[in-house]
């Protein structure tokens, strides 16, 4: 136990928090596709770190049984995050793959470009 | 042997039945898997429903692992109609996707496409079944990340922006979920259903508690598309392949509500207070405001796809306004409502979804007088309408009688005025349509509308018929709703003060 | 025993099927108008005959009950026969044999489109009109109450015009909002309070509710009940004016209006209870707001020169008398109002005849330009005649029967408010029907004799006729309305 360890702790903690408001941020900010993504990957992963530090037994290790250790990490999180990561791979697959369709249907992956045309079409269509 | 693993069985069958039918890369073999998983399915779930009635809830432990640990199943009186509803929902979707697809659908993709829908099922049964917190985010995903799919292959090109649109937002609610499922865990130690219910009066600072319930019901609410969380429910109903659409419309949105219901009853307590209002009223403003605002929008629509979509978010504020009155009538006009619904909205997106594939639109100035070419796609859609504002002789009527009934149980007239009053706004979008295709001199469109083929109109028909059933023999589903709403409220009282 | 010659249980079964299975024979039917037509006609005379057993059954004291479908726990659809349920069934079945006569030749004459439609939403709104003069309980008559507005909405947009189209919306919302707003919670509130929607003789509110309470629960039922036409909720009516002439006849006589005022005499004599609302005072209130309906209804059709929509402010202002009988609660007034929903039935077909007779003659729809059309149309012009002196009560016309007993019952009360708003009323009365027959008869005529289709004529001879003949025989409504109070 040193004091280097609470201070580990408490710039997790706000690697956490910061991670996760920055990453909504980007989402709700950036028009372009691929950086909402980005953002959203960046929200997904405040959550592991939220998962995985209250597991953290300062001086414990992975949790594998041997003799030679008695102070073990909380296994539930890991497996836990090791989904929740999969999950995460899969959501952000499918959004790139959307937005690469999205590019061959539109001609462009800014949000804002694409309603600008869409509105224009529709005016167009009434007239 | 297989009765005792029903409960999973549920879940597996249609999953691996979608693996099975992405393998066979064939749309005929693929339609036919579909179908045989689907009815399997919905034989299992109708097992599991006969069983609860019978004896009670069900515990499964996966893999044998003890609930602390593991992963446990648990049907109960609650998730058993859910598991019904979706199960049923599931067939008729399918059945009716065997023609639209071939509209609808690029070739090489149908294969896949009816993977899907598997996997959608699989999530959404899975979400329903299972009593473990981060289990469900897990089955939430699967049944998010196949929607997502599932709306992309509608052949508007507006399709990928809405499933794009719904990715964002569906994954912002589903992380939020997890976050409030960690700081859950954090509190109690496990991720139970169960455990968490025994654990939560030890619990001495209610802090974690408040931030859990917050993002868990932020979670839940963008996932059922609860006001003014609904933005992306439209445009994804809209451009979305019909059979798709029914599903979704008739299943997605009631286990989300399911899952709300769970949360607010069993482990945070419905009437608990956060700050100067309750949960209760705090759902309520929303649910009415849900009532009016989607309502005016959808007398606004011309697509009615989109007018529809907007009367669900409607429609699903009349659900959550029966959790949030919170007494026994209420409770069970809720769940009556979410199983009323999902056959008439189901009727409703499969009847225009018809009238799509033979007119070729669903725009309602260019349907004028659809009902003299069209006259049995139409009447679906007039008596799922009809249903939608509660005339009498419809299920809407029963769930309808049964929410007003908790209001004034509750001593709220007010409430109960207000609940009709909304139903009024439905008698004009519905009324808006039933005029336009019944009583207008038919458009260009309508008189060359096509012949629909029957495995289109039968699963419609069976909805819409079901809708007039229960509205006249309503025993079953009330019998339903009322064990789920007393097994929800026997529990509440148990919580938190 | 009953003198039945079917089971009371096979005769409500029947009042429902007949007239459904006519809707569907006449849609089947639709490329053969002649065939159609024949079997509209049919199926009225066969329910006249069911309902005539049905009544000779009810007179004998019997009661027979029927169970359609069970919704859910304490919610039934149920048929149950009462004395009052038996006079609107009887009034109903009779009026559409002759509207069924009078309709052929209507809309041959005027060579109305969507005939087919025309016949099968009168069959259908026969339909629902039975059920919801026969139903055991409020939660049937809500049903089927829901199903007469929506059968009607097709008939009163029968032109398809944007004028018959903006009619149809204002109809539709109009009665299925209010029916929706109040009726429908006003049901549910009753159930909450009492646990049970079946009617029953007396009523079967009392104690359970305060009386502040009772009158806003009466306020729900008669307000919901839009098709009763009571202020600010009578707009619809005017309006639905545009419709063909049989289908008016339908809405003011036959089934919608008279559906109104039944649904609140009902409610007031088997929910309330008279006794209950009598000790109470609940309907007090009542009184006022349908005194103010008869008077300032009375105003606007006196001002009127649309003769249909003097008839049509006419039928708002005779409406409300019955509601205000009701309001009374007394034995004598309700039988009174029982009375008057009779003889408004038989005379305002009757007027509605003879109008629909003279647009199709003529094509005069202003009283202004009836002059001396008395001379020209005579059958049709005395009917009117005898149908105008029924409205303002005046005997040997049945109008007078429902008018007497509800001035007794008023006087009786003490409710000098009530005495003095019939006492106007008919001067009112008066004063917009007699100018209307003076202009018709004194008139000089600018045209050689020429009557409508025969068939008009037959029905609304006979239509005048009953409405002198329920003046000389009673017997049979009298009995009825004694029996629906007990005494």
């Amino acid at each position: 136990m040193t004091l280097i360890d609470p201070l580990i702790a408490l710039a997790t903690r706000g690697v956490t928090i910061f991670l996760m408001v920055a990453g909504l941020y980007v989402v709700i900010a950036r028009g372009n596709m691929v950086k909402k993504l980005v953002g959203l990957s960046l929200f997904q992963s405040s959550v592991y770190l939220l998962f995985i530090l209250p597991g953290k037994i300062v001086g414990g290790t992975a949790p594998i049984i041997d003799p030679a250790f008695e102070v073990y990490a909380h296994p539930l999180p890991h497996v836990l995050i090791l989904t929740a990561i999969v999950v995460g791979i899969g959501t952000l697959a499918l959004g790139l793959a959307l937005v690469v369709r999205i590019r061959e249907a539109f001609g462009t992956i800014e949000e804002d470009e694409i309603l600008a045309r869409e509105d224009a079409v529709r005016v167009e269509r009434d007239e | 042997m297989i009765a005792a693993h029903l409960p999973v069985l549920v879940v597996l069958l249609p999953l691996f039945g979608g693996l099975l039918a992405a393998l066979s890369r064939h749309n005929e073999a693929a339609f036919w898997i579909a179908l045989v998983a689907s009815i399997a399915t919905l034989a299992a779930a109708a097992a599991l429903a006969g069983q609860v009635m019978a004896g009670g809830p069900i515990s499964y432990r996966i893999g044998g692992w003890d609930p602390a640990l593991g992963i446990e199943y648990r049907i109960d009186a609650v998730s058993a109609p859910i598991l019904l509803l979706v199960a049923a929902m599931g067939v008729a979707a399918i059945v009716y996707a065997r023609r639209s697809v071939t509209v609808e659908i690029i070739p090489e993709r149908v294969a896949w496409y009816y993977t899907m829908m598997l996997i959608c099922l699989a999530g959404l049964l899975g979400m329903a079944a299972s009593g473990d917190a981060f289990n469900i985010f897990v089955f939430l995903e699967i049944s998010s990340l196949s929607t997502y799919t599932l709306i992309a292959l509608g052949r508007d090109r507006r399709a990928l922006l809405a499933a794009y649109q719904y990715l964002i937002v569906g994954t912002i609610g589903a992380t939020f979920y997890v976050i409030g499922v960690g700081l859950l865990y954090l509190s109690t130690g496990t991720l139970n259903f169960g455990l968490i219910v025994e654990r939560l009066p030890e619990i001495t600072s209610p802090r974690a508690l408040i931030a859990a319930e917050a993002f868990i019901v932020v979670g839940i609410a963008l996932k059922l598309a609860l006001f003014p969380l609904h933005a992306w429910l439209p445009n994804a109903y809209a451009y979305a392949p019909s059979s798709a659409t029914a599903l979704l419309a008739s299943t997605a949105t009631k286990v989300a509500v399911y899952l709300l219901a769970r949360y607010l009853f069993a482990v945070f307590g419905i009437q608990r207070s956060v700050g100067p209002i309750s949960v209760a009223d705090a759902l309520m403003a929303l649910s009415l405001l849900a009532m009016f605002a989607a309502s005016l929008a959808a007398i606004f629509q011309n697509d009615i796809k989109r007018l529809l979509a907007f009367s669900s978010v409607a429609q699903i504020g009349y659900i959550t306004l029966g959790l949030a009155i919170a007494n026994e009538a209420g409770v069970t006009g809720a769940f009556l409502h979410i199983m009323n619904h999902a056959l008439m909205k189901g009727a409703a997106f499969m009847a225009i979804g018809a009238i799509l594939i033979s007119a070729g639109s669903s725009k309602l100035d260019e349907l004028a007088g659809i009902g003299r070419t069209m006259p049995v796609a139409a009447g679906a859609l007039t008596v799922a309408g009809l249903a939608l504002i509660g005339v009498p002789g419809t299920s809407g009527f029963v769930s309808k009688w049964y929410l007003v009934l908790g209001a004034i149980e509750a001593g709220r007239l007010w409430l109960a005025i207000l609940i009709v009053a909304s139903s009024v706004l439905a008698v004009l979008y519905v009324g808006r349509i039933l005029e336009v295709i019944w009583f207008r001199e038919p458009a260009k469109r309508s008189l060359e509308a096509q012949a629909v083929p029957l495995s289109l109109l039968a699963p419609t028909l069976v909805l819409a018929a079901l809708t007039i059933w229960f509205g006249l023999d309503a025993g079953f589903p009330v019998e339903l709703a009322s064990s789920a709403a007393k097994a929800l409220l026997g529990v509440s009282k148990g919580a938190l003060p | 025993m009953t003198g039945m010659l079917l089971s009371g249980e096979a005769s409500l079964a029947l009042a429902l099927v007949i007239p459904a299975l006519a809707a569907l024979a006449i849609i089947a039917l639709a490329r053969h108008p002649n065939l159609r037509e024949a079997a509209t006609l049919v199926a009225a005379l066969a329910l006249f005959i069911v309902v005539v057993d049905l009544l000779t059954g009810v007179l004998a004291g019997a009661r027979p009950a029927l169970e359609l479908a069970h919704l859910a726990p304490g919610l039934s659809i149920a048929l149950h026969v009462d004395p009052l349920g038996m006079l609107f069934t009887a009034i109903a079945a009779t009026l559409w044999v002759a509207n069924s006569v009078y309709s052929i030749g209507y809309m041959r004459g005027n060579d109305e489109p969507r005939q087919t439609t025309f016949y099968a939403c009168f069959a259908i709104a026969i339909f629902a009109t039975m059920g919801l003069a026969l139903a055991g309980n409020l939660l049937t008559l809500f049903l089927f109450y829901e199903i007469l507005s929506l059968s009607t909405y097709p008939l009163v947009t029968l032109k398809r015009s944007r004028e018959a189209m903006r009619a149809g919306r204002i109809y539709l919302l109009t009665l299925i909002g209010a029916s929706m707003i109040l009726l429908l919670p006003a049901i549910i509130w009753t159930y909450a309070i009492s646990g049970t929607l079946d009617f029953a003789p007396g009523g079967f509110l009392a104690g359970r509710v305060g009386p502040e309470a009772m009158a806003v629960l009466l306020g729900l039922y008669v307000f919901g009940a839009a098709k009763a036409a009571v202020m600010p909720l009578h707009r619809w009516l005017p309006n639905a004016m545009v419709a063909p002439t049989p289908v008016s006849a339908l809405l003011h006589a036959v089934a919608v209006v008279k559906a109104g005022v039944f649904t609140i005499l009902k409610v007031v004599v088997s929910v309330f209870g008279i006794e209950t609302l009598q000790t109470t005072g609940s309907s007090a209130w009542l009184v006022y707001v349908a005194g103010f309906t008869i008077i300032a209804a009375s105003f606007v059709a006196l001002s009127a020169d649309d003769l249909k929509r003097r008839l049509a402010y006419s039928t708002v202002s005779q409406l409300s008398y019955i509601v205000m009988a009701a309001a009374l609660a007394t034995p004598l007034a309700v039988i009174g109002a029982a009375l008057h929903i009779a003889a408004h039935a038989v005379s305002k077909i009757t007027l509605f005849f003879a109008a629909g007779s003279v647009y199709t003659a003529e094509h005069v729809t202003k009283v202004s330009a009836m002059d001396g059309i008395g001379r020209r149309m005579p059958w049709t012009m005395a009917a009117f005649t005898i149908g105008a002196l029924s409205m303002i009560g005046l005997p040997p016309t049945a109008g007078f029967l429902g008018k007497w007993f509800m001035l007794g019952a008023a006087g009786g009360a003490a409710n000098w408010f009530a005495v003095g708003v019939i006492i106007v009323s008919t001067v009112l009365n008066a004063a917009y029907f007699l100018p209307i027959i003076f202009r018709a008869f004194m008139k000089p005529a600018n045209g050689p004799v020429r009557e409508a289709p025969l068939a008009m004529v037959v029905a609304l001879t006979a239509t005048a006729a009953g409405t002198i003949l329920l003046f000389l025989l009673p017997d049979i409504p009298l009995r009825l309305a004694r029996a629906m109070v007990g005494v």
